[in-house]
Formats: C-alpha cells, sequence, structure tokens
C-alpha cells in the first residue's frame, strides 16, 4: 500500500438526510457504484482526500525507484538488469498516471512535486529503508509489491473514475513484479548457504516495515470511516495486513525461510495467521523523517529536482521561441 | 556451419564491439533511474537503457557463440577485464550533467543507427538478424536524443550553453566510432559489415545539420580520441567495470 496514514475530513460521516440535494445524489451515485468523474460535483473534503491519497502514491512510485534503481548498475546478470531497469521504468510510468489521475482534481503536477520535496506530502514508510543486498531486490518484489497488490486490487473498484482506471493498469504491471520478486527469492533459496542467508537476512529486514505498508492498526486510524463512506478506501488497514501475513506466510515456508515472528502460528478457528503487530513506535519515526534513508531519499528528489530545472526550462524556452517563430511566419 | 566460420576472430570482434557498446552506454544510462529532470525523461532513458541491454545480450551471446568457448552472454559481460572491452571510448564517458548525458547519447545514436541500417544487410545472416531487430529501437533512440540536442541547444541561454559545453568535451570521442581498422577493413572486404568510412561521412552530415539547427558548434577540428576499439581504454572504464561486475566477481559460480 502506498497510501498510509492519508487525513481525511476528520468530521464524522453523514447520513443521507443530513446532507444538501447536491451531496445527497452525489453518495447515492457512490452507494450505487456508479463512477465520479473529474466535471462531476463532489464535496470538497472528497475532493482533497482523494488528491493526498493518489499524490501520496504517486510520490511513493516516484521515491520507490531509488532504493531498486540504487541496484540496477549492480544487478548480478543480464536478464536481472533488464528485469530490473524495467520494473523501474513501470513505477516512474505508475507515478506518471497518478499524476494524471490527481490533475484531473485540479492540483497540477508542479504543485505536487513541491509539496513532496517540501516534505509536506508523504510517500511510503518503505522506501525509506536501504536495499543493502541483491536480495533485497528480491524481498522488495515479494514482499512490497505484494503488499501493495493487496492494497490496489480493492482500489480498482475505488468511487473516483480516473484513479480507479489508473489502477486498473497499474495492477496488471504490480503482479509481474510479484512475481519477479519472489523469482529472485527462489534462486537465492535453491542457491549457495551465502545465498539463502542473503534471502534470510533481507526477509527480516524487511518483514516489518512491509506490515507497516497497510497503515496504523485500525483502533488508530482516524481517517478511514469517512473514505470507506466515499469508496475511496474499500478494506481496514488490519483487513488487508491480515491477508497479506495470511498469503505471504507458506511463501516463506515454501522457500525455506523463517518469518521472523515467533508468534507467528496458524489459527484454525479464525482460518488465518495470528502474528505480531509490528513496532508502531518505529512507523511514526520513520513517518516523523527519522527512518533510516528519509534524508537520502529527499536529497536525491531534491537534486533530481533542482539540477533539471535548466533542462526543463531550456525546453520551455524552446516551445517559446518556436511559438514565435509560427506566428512571425503567419 | 563449418569451423573457419565458428571461429572467425574479426566477426568475433565486430559482435563485442557492438555488444560492448550497447552494454557500457546501457550501464552508464541505467544510473539515472529516479533521478532525471523530469518523470518523462526517467521513463525515456530507462526505455533506452533497456534496448540496449537487450542488444547487448544478442550481441554477446553471438560473441559467445563465435568463439566457441562456451562463454555465455552473462560470461562476457561479467566475467571480462577492461582490456578485452571493445566498446569506443565515447560510451565509458561519464554522465556529468544532464547535458553531457543527452550528448552522449545523441553522439552514439547518430552513428548506430545508420551502422544497424547497413549491418542489416550483412553477408552473415545472424549479424543480419541483430541489426534487423536492433535498428528499430536504434531509429527511435536517434529521433528522440536528436529532438533533445535542438530544443535544448536553441533552448534559453543556459541550456545552449550546457550542451555546447558537452559537446566541447564530447565531440573529441565521435570520431572513434567510424575511423577502421584491419578489423573493420576485412569484415568490409567480405560484406559482413559496412565500410565504416562512408557510414562516417553520413554521421558527420547528419551531425553537421543537427547542430546547426541546435545552434551548437562542434570542434570539428579536435583531435580524435580513440582506442577503446582495441581495448584501450580510458580509466573510467575500471570503475564501471568494478561495479557492473562485482557481484559475479564477489560470488564465483553462484547463479542468480
Amino acid at each position: 500500500m502506498y497510501a498510509q496514514m492519508v487525513k481525511s475530513t476528520g468530521e464524522r460521516v453523514k447520513a443521507l438526510d443530513e446532507m444538501g440535494p447536491e451531496e445527497r445524489a452525489f453518495q447515492e451515485r457512490v452507494d450505487a457504484d456508479i463512477k465520479i468523474e473529474p466535471k462531476d460535483w463532489m464535496p470538497e473534503g472528497y475532493r482533497k482526500t482523494l488528491v493526498r491519497q493518489i499524490g501520496q502514491h504517486a510520490h511513493s512510485e516516484i521515491v520507490g525507484q531509488l532504493p531498486e534503481g540504487n541496484w540496477i548498475t549492480r544487478a548480478p546478470t543480464l536478464d536481472r538488469k533488464a528485469i530490473l531497469i524495467a520494473k523501474v521504468q513501470d513505477e516512474a510510468g505508475h507515478g506518471l498516471y497518478l499524476y494524471c489521475a490527481a490533475e484531473t482534481l485540479g492540483v497540477s503536477r508542479d504543485e505536487m512535486t513541491e509539496e513532496l520535496l517540501s516534505g509536506k506530502a508523504k510517500y511510503s514508510s518503505i522506501f525509506n529503508y536501504p536495499t543493502l543486498t541483491w536480495a533485497d531486490i528480491g524481498a522488495i518484489g515479494w514482499l512490497v509489491d505484494g503488499a501493495a497488490i493487496m492494497n490496489q486490487v480493492p482500489l480498482q473498484r475505488c468511487s473516483y473514475g480516473p484513479y480507479s482506471r489508473a489502477m486498473i493498469r497499474i495492477c496488471k504491471e504490480e503482479s509481474f513484479h510479484q512475481r519477479q520478486g519472489y523469482d529472485i527469492m527462489m534462486r537465492l533459496c535453491e542457491g549457495t548457504a551465502e545465498q539463502k542467508e542473503m534471502a534470510q537476512d533481507a526477509l527480516n529486514r524487511f518483514w516489518q516495515p512491509a506490515l507497516m505498508m497497510f497503515g496504523p492498526s485500525d483502533k488508530d486510524s482516524v481517517h478511514s470511516a469517512q473514505s470507506m463512506a466515499w469508496k475511496i478506501k474499500q478494506n481496514s488497514n488490519d483487513e488487508l495486513r491480515q491477508k497479506f501475513v495470511d498469503q505471504t506466510a507458506p511463501q516463506a515456508e515454501y522457500l525455506g525461510l523463517n518469518v521472523p515472528d515467533p508468534d507467528l502460528k496458524w489459527n484454525e478457528e479464525k482460518q488465518g495467521y495470528d502474528f505480531s503487530e509490528p513496532d508502531w513506535n518505529e512507523f511514526y519515526e520513520v513517518l516523523k523523517g527519522n527512518g533510516p534513508c528519509n534524508k537520502e531519499r529527499m536529497e536525491a528528489r531534491q537534486k533530481a529536482w533542482n539540477e533539471g530545472a535548466w533542462f526543463r526550462d531550456g525546453l520551455m524556452a524552446n516551445a517559446k521561441k518556436k511559438k514565435a517563430r509560427r506566428m512571425a511566419a503567419e | 556451419m563449418t569451423a573457419t566460420v565458428k571461429t572467425d576472430a574479426a566477426l568475433f570482434e565486430l559482435a563485442l564491439r557492438m555488444g560492448d557498446n550497447a552494454l557500457i552506454l546501457g550501464q552508464r544510462i541505467g544510473a539515472w533511474c529516479g533521478h532525471a529532470p523530469a518523470v518523462e525523461e526517467d521513463i525515456a532513458l530507462a526505455n533506452v537503457a533497456l534496448d540496449l541491454i537487450g542488444q547487448t545480450k544478442m550481441w554477446l551471446g553471438l560473441a559467445g557463440e563465435l568463439e566457441g568457448k562456451g562463454r555465455s552472454a552473462d560470461d562476457l559481460a561479467f566475467l571480462r577485464d577492461a582490456r578485452a572491452f571493445r566498446n569506443a571510448l565515447l560510451v565509458e564517458q561519464p554522465n556529468g550533467d544532464f547535458a553531457h548525458t543527452l550528448m552522449r547519447q545523441y553522439l552514439f545514436d547518430a552513428w548506430h543507427h545508420p551502422m544497424l541500417v547497413a549491418l542489416k544487410s550483412s553477408a552473415d545472416k545472424r549479424v543480419a538478424d541483430i541489426a534487423e531487430k536492433a535498428e528499430k529501437e536504434a531509429r527511435y533512440h536517434l529521433e528522440r536524443s536528436e529532438d533533445l540536442i535542438v530544443r535544448l541547444g536553441d533552448g534559453s541561454a543556459e541550456s545552449h550553453e550546457r550542451m555546447q559545453t558537452a559537446l566541447d568535451a564530447l565531440y573529441p570521442f565521435a570520431g572513434e566510432l567510424y575511423a577502421a581498422d584491419a578489423i573493420d577493413g576485412d569484415l568490409a572486404a567480405r560484406r559482413i559489415a559496412p565500410d565504416l568510412g562512408e557510414v562516417g561521412k553520413r554521421y558527420l552530415a547528419s551531425l553537421k545539420s543537427t547542430f546547426e539547427e541546435a545552434t551548437l558548434k562542434a570542434p570539428w577540428d579536435a583531435a580524435t580520441r580513440k582506442g577503446g576499439k582495441q581495448g584501450m581504454h580510458s580509466e573510467e572504464l575500471g570503475y564501471i567495470l568494478a561495479e557492473m561486475q562485482w557481484m559475479q566477481r564477489a560470488y564465483p559460480g553462484a547463479k542468480w
């Protein structure tokens, strides 16, 4: 999940009979699963919440290029290099679709970028962890993309048309990403003792951060009810986290790896795994900017943006010159 | 296939030269992922890098086959030392600012595309087949890099200056791409590869018209810097290989 702790209105959800006619018509469309399109009337809170959520998601894709891009020049084979480049390229593409979806809500990509670079807008906590070994590229594909899919599959049914359509395209690519990650892990686990150790170490480091991707526990999640009523969020954080653990624990077992949680065990009664909550203090620290790589990630994005200013300005200057020449010729 | 074809040393060199150019340039631009000045550029550069790595697999795959010692494309990419690399010096030059990266790309693409067009009619079918695939990709690379050179050269004062600085620094490496040695002469005589002098003429004509439109001035008379095609590289290559080959060197024989 690339959008965590998206602030909603902070108000309680209104009942239909408390709404004015426009809002009521809007809510009835949402309830009837009719998509809301850019030109339709929408409550200001709906628009703002979506801008935050889509923006956070887009920024996560953009910042998410960095930890994996970190291994492009060191990927161990030509095939792995090509697959990794393709994956990081997909992420940039996802960022682009999502910025476009957010632009339909009246906010420009440059405004959103400024918000990211000033630290006002957030991106997923997961990208603030370092990729230290090649196995981390496997673990990210397997766990991080796996968690992203859990969240994004229901978002294909999101009430806002452009977001929903962006998610349909994105989900197709994410499942390829997850498979390539698991494939890296399989290869490591079939390999030498050193490779298997590398795989276990990556799982140890990424397990908790992956669980945190779903956001805080439902009891501490203050913005969910309104988002769920608006169908811009379909499942609770804990539901999705449970689903993720249920899917992932058997995959770890198949790989012969140990999930770093002594309390992880199958619960016959609930037909799901019991597991320990991640360290929420760490989560809040990472969100505040105190994760292991927050500083480096922001600096890399700021550098790309600031050092690229001449490039963007140069293209604009050329477009202006061309326009002036065209007008002079007419 | 006869034994003489299998161990064709000149053809092996051609496959290495084409493959190593693609590999080292792909490696260089792959490092931009996530750091480019606009998301569209991240995507486009990744796309070009991906094509080049794909082409590397084909050329180095052919080289391994020609050599007949059982070396795969990966073995050639990750387990050769600098002196055995055959890429031109241009592609190993550092990324620098984005202007240097674009200028290096354009100087390469403007040669690469006509070279591949010519290789499509190679007397060796394997070469012609690879060129057939790669040429379509290279055409797109050239369209894109040429367009950016023109727009940024004839853009703002700063973009013009940066592009000019990059051109001054990189133009001296362009000549190596079409400087023929005995190997090129042999391949041209057997119609396996084109006469590089002819490719060079077309190359220089297209550079001239692009730079004119871009309002840039190439240092046409600068001395050519060369040697990479024969394995005499700049100091840059050792560092590129140290990074690129590190895993294969650190974990010998491991499968990834």
